[in-house]
């Protein structure tokens, strides 16, 4: 039987501006539904993601109101991902730069994401299996 | 088990103003401090970082100045210091009409054919 797997993955984009970061949150998804324990470090714009005030909006262009349009919030994601972690056996832990969060006045997370530094990337990617680095570009 | 990162930068230049350094180059240096073993390769732009003699100086937006602009060669000079080694890779420094004697003292230069091996060098490779 084979051990438990750890996987870092850091991503770097913010929200509602790239693919890299639903493709991420694809890859996350994956690992937490095998229960993996996986480690996120968020830098630079990526703090955004968990930004507790993300607020979903209506559409007039696609002519639905906020209930109908459903605008997925990474916010959401996240918390959704956390869970479905969990409710493999596995966990994530959702770090986000805090220098950079101070940079970006970022600092109203959601639960469950905690602040850390370049140095919780080092020591996540040494104790991981793999470690994906998403840049942006 | 300790690992050896190679940190791959290939888009410079990107958020330099607002952060003053380059990210890439400013996480190697605090993972550096953290304890763990990189080497830089700069391929593609990211070859001008290795230039000597940049200054991005005086950059002023209405009355406010920066002051403290990023210098790639500083950055890169302090963590060959903390040895950690910095490559460049040939064709991409000669491409955009560079010369040896125009990069910093100690970086390496690589050709492609010479990348596959250098990856094999480390026990993984990071991507910026």
């Amino acid at each position: 039987m084979s051990e438990k797997k750890k996987i870092t993955v850091s991503i770097m984009d913010g929200p509602f501006e790239s693919a890299r970061t639903v493709t991420a949150m694809r890859l996350i998804d994956i690992a937490a539904t095998r229960g993996y324990d996986i480690t996120v470090f968020a830098y630079e714009g990526a703090v955004s993601l968990a930004f507790a005030k993300q607020t979903a909006h209506a559409n007039a262009v696609h002519g639905r109101d906020a209930g109908e349009e459903d605008h997925p919030l990474p916010r959401e994601w996240i918390a959704a991902l956390m869970q479905t972690a969990t409710q493999n056996g596995g966990s994530i832990d959702w770090i986000n730069c805090g220098l950079c969060v101070d940079e970006r006045g970022m600092s109203e997370s959601i639960p469950g994401p905690r602040r850390g530094s370049p140095a919780d990337l080092w020591k996540a990617a040494e104790a991981s299996d793999g470690t994906l680095i998403i840049g942006t570009r | 088990m300790a690992k050896r990162v190679l940190q791959i930068i290939d888009a410079p230049y990107r958020c330099t103003v607002e952060e003053q350094d380059d990210p890439a180059i400013w996480i190697t240096h605090a993972m550096r401090g953290a304890g763990g073993e990189f080497g830089v390769l700069l391929r593609g732009s990211a070859v001008n970082y290795a230039v000597k003699g940049q200054d991005a100086s005086g950059l002023s937006f209405g009355g406010r100045k920066q002051t403290q602009p990023m210098n790639p060669e500083h950055e890169l000079a302090r963590l060959m210091e903390k040895d950690v080694p910095v490559y460049v890779v040939q064709e991409d420094v000669e491409e955009r009409g560079l010369s040896a004697g125009e990069l910093l003292p100690g970086v390496r230069s690589i050709n492609r054919t010479g990348v596959a091996k250098l990856f094999g060098e480390f026990d993984a490779v990071w991507h910026w």
